[in-house]
């Protein structure tokens, strides 16, 4: 039993404003962006603005032997004109390692390549001038001439390592990791069936429809720098602009107001944008960048480039007993700072076969530089991999001992009582339910009844073809993340909550907002834990000036981290609005309660004093209080998860999709997902998660891949080139959800963001190998284009 | 025909949401880059600068157009209508309600071309399928949403706009 003022969250004993916790609210924040009124990089206006833009290498690799400026310094409206070299002078470089990946290694890195440009689109000069267009003509100006040297594209040649991209690193291998769990080689040598495969994922971006976004603002006269940043991790950039800027960290204000799409691309440090901050401080003026669409592509982070080679063991009755697993990946010429480019294929070795629960577990992962973009983390880090090549692995199998995968997968799954449970891949799960996730989605797609009539349609020539995917995710980080590897980014958030004198509700947050409805689902969790009508409520994100300190907006971990602070931070408010009502009107505290913005008799649920009025005494009228009585109307909590390393989520996919032989091309006719990420908070808002990020997934599957030139050009580098998915070409997608509280909080909500994108790929690659199954031909590269699906088609054919 | 000559600016007076507004362009000017740094209206975003996101979507007499794909200088007289337009006095009209109502946004980035584009089409066709909004969606990229509640939003708005155009029609 609980106390009254530490309210549940779905609790139905007292007369509390409960009813906002799993409702389809529509979120606040959306009326301004409906009305043309959002407030995105590009529509800052400062007095003395300057325009930077970048002048990019051409060569994937290359010495700088000139840079002439003379015509640029002279071009209308040009401030300046920098190198490399003049921006070092105020800006120090990085190294993108972090130490608990053992070995992990990487070169300095300068906001401006120095002498040597390590892929096509590092910037190579700035030039800065009042306008955009001006700073874009002078830029023509600039006379560049390289040295091209010799360009490390193909991953298995940068790991072969005749040329070596930075010599003092001694090899081009960035990070290695080998994990031998169990008995893998008894459990292969007594295995009645073993199956193998070889996977290719292709290089992906996010494409934000808004291009990364900077407006830096140096005040001289202070020494302060107010940068406003399309970031997801405000004080982690705060933290990261002191120290490579030499500013003191209080100095130093990054505010983040509406961003245009991130989906992990804006949560790391570019070089243009350091670039961008230090020109600020030399130029003693505010200065913008904003990259344009081509600049997106070849410099926003890339991801997802891996070849895995996959193998699993399995008995005649279909259980499995081991994985084994080569993964090499390749990450462009350095890893990401702060957060490094090991973290994806580290992610694979975490999380291939998570489902499962075979005892017996190896995997090797290699991860190689290359003279192409960067890449790190982007939505769903490492997911669509493991789980593609775990669930295309297990269906092979599956077909290999002739039983339904459904089947196949039901006496693998880990059971549902086995919790806490510890994965062979060494990962530790609170509380999953794979089973009750399995059982739903059986029963929401009709599966018998699909592959009932999937048989028929075989018979009159129509290839359908029914794809599962299993998964787990990494939600909720706790500082085994990055902060153990001496990453200064916090697993911990704060939630700020104040009772205005009118009795309205303002929260402060540290967690920040892209449209995922962060400020909209604070706003229901802190209406419900005071008390109060979700119109009371203003929700504040993105200002580490303002908000309490936090990690921000990744690794699916706002509603779980920042929802708790949200909640917390609640109940403190609320037993504080009780002890000043409870003074106010000479009762016992207990008899009180906060509902529908009134102080109420909580036997009697009869209104004893409205908020506003609660609000006046005790900010205009305190004299009229006990003299010892002093009102705290605003309340701080932070919350860090700390049991687990991650609140794992887990969930399964399928993928209904109909392949045309003819042409190679597929329609995707359904899509489920049933996914477990415990409270619910707004299921409108979840759905749409789920939804959004299912649609990212099949991107990566059948459309997008930035396609290099063997001498490292992009080849793709524009929305016309690079494909993602488009409305009419996206099936419908049912959401279904089994609920399975943390109790690591008390709010008990997992992270969702990641989920769809996190399976998907998985899911429709089995699709499209159900259906091409009865013709003999398989696909493993993804995205499987209508080409790769003729070439499988064709090899079979020349078998056959 | 006037000849405009490159790197002058010259006058450009176009009507934008009803009401007359003026100023000057390069003749390179796109009227995405007039309507938000000379007029100052940034409600129309920019996604790609050619003409595949539809982020930029405006109407320009009536059509659903591009704005990075138009000079400024051509669309000279014309009558253009943005985002801005569509609410009045603050209160959102039946497809920003719709849009709210269905969660048919997240980042909003792409939000005002797809709402331009969708009040074209609604005017258009006041009863559509949902195979025809789908298709007529097709010509924007969304990377938040998976397009499904923009598409719900859509429908119900046509259903609600009908509504009141019957409402109005059967009054007098």
């Amino acid at each position: 039993m609980t106390a009254r003022d530490e309210l549940p969250v779905k609790g139905s004993k007292t007369r509390t404003q409960a009813g906002y916790i799993g409702k389809a609210e529509p979120r606040a924040n959306a009326k301004r962006l409906l009305q043309g009124r959002g407030s995105f990089i590009d529509d800052l206006r400062f007095p003395r603005l300057a325009q930077v833009v970048f002048l990019r290498s051409p060569h994937a690799h290359a010495k700088i032997r000139k840079l002439d400026f003379s015509k640029a310094r002279t071009a209308p409206g040009v401030i300046a004109v920098v190198d490399g070299r003049a921006v070092a002078e105020y800006c120090t470089p990085w190294v993108g390692v972090l130490s608990h990946l053992k070995g992990l290694k990487s070169a300095p890195q300068f906001p401006i390549a120095i002498d040597r440009a390590c892929w096509q689109g590092e910037a190579v000069a700035a030039v800065v001038a009042e306008t955009r267009a001006q700073a874009e003509d002078a830029c023509e100006l600039i006379v560049a001439e390289y040295d091209p040297l010799p360009a490390v594209i193909d991953m298995h040649e940068a790991l072969a390592g005749r040329h070596v991209i930075h010599p003092d690193l001694g090899d081009n291998i960035c990070f290695n990791r080998e994990v031998d769990f169990g008995a893998v080689e008894a459990a292969f040598a007594k295995a009645d069936v073993v199956v193998e495969e070889s996977y290719s994922f292709g290089r992906h971006t996010g494409v934000c429809l808004e291009g990364r976004a900077i407006l830096a603002d140096y005040n001289a006269a202070e020494h302060t720098l107010t940068v406003h940043h399309a970031t997801q991790a405000p004080h982690m950039m705060q933290d990261i602009f002191s120290k490579h800027l030499n500013i003191p960290e209080a100095n130093v204000r990054v505010i983040c107001r509406d961003i245009g799409g991130a989906y992990g691309i804006k949560v790391h440090v570019y070089p243009d944008e350091m670039c961008t901050a230090a020109l600020s401080i030399m130029l003693r003026r505010p200065v913008k960048f904003v990259a344009d669409r081509m600049e997106s592509f070849l410099s926003d982070i890339h991801a997802r480039e891996h070849k895995v080679k996959v193998r699993l063991a399995a008995t005649k009755a279909g259980e499995i007993l081991a994985f084994d697993l080569d993964d090499l990946t390749a990450i462009g010429p350095y890893s990401v700072y702060p957060r490094t480019s090991g973290i994806e294929g580290n992610q694979v070795v975490n999380l291939t076969g998570g489902p499962y629960k075979h005892q017996n577990y190896r995997a090797k992962l290699n991860v190689v530089f290359t003279n192409k973009n960067v890449t790190c983390q982007y939505r769903a880090v490492g997911h669509p991999i493991a789980v593609a090549l775990t669930e295309g692995i297990v269906d092979l199998a599956a077909q290999k001992l002739g039983m339904d995968p459904a089947e196949f997968r039901r006496r693998n799954l880990v059971p549902d009582d086995a919790y806490p449970y510890t994965g062979a891949a060494g990962m530790k799960f609170e509380l999953l339910s794979h089973h009750q996730c399995l059982d739903k989605l059986l029963a929401l797609m009709d599966y018998k009844a699909l592959r009932a009539e999937q048989a028929e349609l075989r018979k009159k020539g129509v290839y359908r073809g029914i794809g599962l995917a299993a998964m787990i995710e990494v939600t909720n980080p706790s500082p085994a993340f990055y902060g153990v590897g001496g990453a200064r980014i916090s697993a911990q958030d704060g939630a700020t909550l104040r009772l205005e004198p009118t009795g309205m509700l303002t929260v402060l947050s540290s967690v920040t907002e892209q449209g995922q409805g962060t400020e909209g689902i604070f706003a229901q969790i802190a209406a419900t834990a005071v008390g109060v009508t979700m119109d009371k409520v203003k929700v504040i994100t993105g200002d580490t000036s303002t908000t309490p300190y936090g990690g921000g907006t990744w690794a699916s971990r706002g509603a779980g981290i920042g929802g708790e602070a949200v909640l917390q931070a609640g109940k403190a408010l609320r037993s504080n609005i009780l002890d000043i009502a409870a003074a106010i009107l000479s009762v016992d505290k207990a008899t009180l309660d906060v509902y529908n913005n009134e102080i109420i008799d909580a036997a009697s649920g009869a209104s004893r004093l409205p908020l506003a009025e609660l609000g006046r005494v005790a900010y205009f009228r305190p004299d009229t209080l006990p003299m010892k009585f002093q009102s705290e109307l605003m309340v701080t909590r932070h919350y860090t998860p700390r049991e687990y390393g991650f609140t794992f989520t887990n969930g399964i996919q399928a993928s209904l999709v109909e392949i045309h032989p003819d042409t190679g091309f597929v329609k995707l006719l359904k899509h489920w997902c049933v996914e477990d990420c415990g409270t619910v908070i707004n299921p409108m808002l979840v759905d749409e998660q789920i939804r959004g990020g299912v649609v990212q997934g099949i991107g990566g599957a059948l459309f997008e891949e930035c396609h290099y030139s063997e001498d490292g050009q992009l080849l793709n580098a524009s929305m016309a080139d690079y494909l993602v998915p488009m409305s009419g070409e996206m099936p419908d997608i049912v959401c279904g959800h089994v609920e399975s509280p943390t109790k690591s909080s008390e709010l008990g909500a997992k992270g969702v963001g990641e989920a769809g994108t996190a399976g998907a790929p998985g899911a429709v690659m089995n699709a499209i190998n159900d259906a091409l199954a009865p013709l003999n031909a398989r696909v493993n590269s993804m995205p499987f284009t209508p080409e790769r699906i003729l070439d499988a088609l064709g090899a079979a054919n020349a078998k056959g | 025909m006037i000849r405009l000559k490159p790197g002058s600016r010259h006058p450009v007076a176009l009507t934008v949401n009803e009401k007359a507004c003026t100023g000057t362009a390069e003749p390179r000017t796109l009227l995405s880059d007039f309507l938000r740094h000379e007029l100052k209206l940034h409600g129309t975003h920019v996604g790609c600068e050619h003409g595949v996101c539809g982020a930029c979507t405006v109407m320009v007499d009536g059509r659903a157009v591009r704005s990075c794909m138009q000079l400024a200088v051509e669309c000279d007289g014309a009558s253009v209508r943005t985002v801005e337009g569509l609410a009045q006095d603050g209160a959102l009209n039946a497809l920003q309600r719709a849009f709210n109502r269905h969660h048919a946004l997240q980042c909003g980035f792409c939000t005002a071309g797809i709402l331009m584009s969708a009040t074209h089409f609604l005017s258009e066709n006041p009863n559509p399928t949902e195979d025809a909004v789908k298709e007529m969606l097709s010509g924007h990229i969304c990377r938040c949403t998976g397009y499904y509640p923009i598409v719900a939003a859509i429908l119900d708005a046509a259903g609600e706009i009908c509504a009141a155009n019957r409402i109005t029609k059967e009054k007098p």
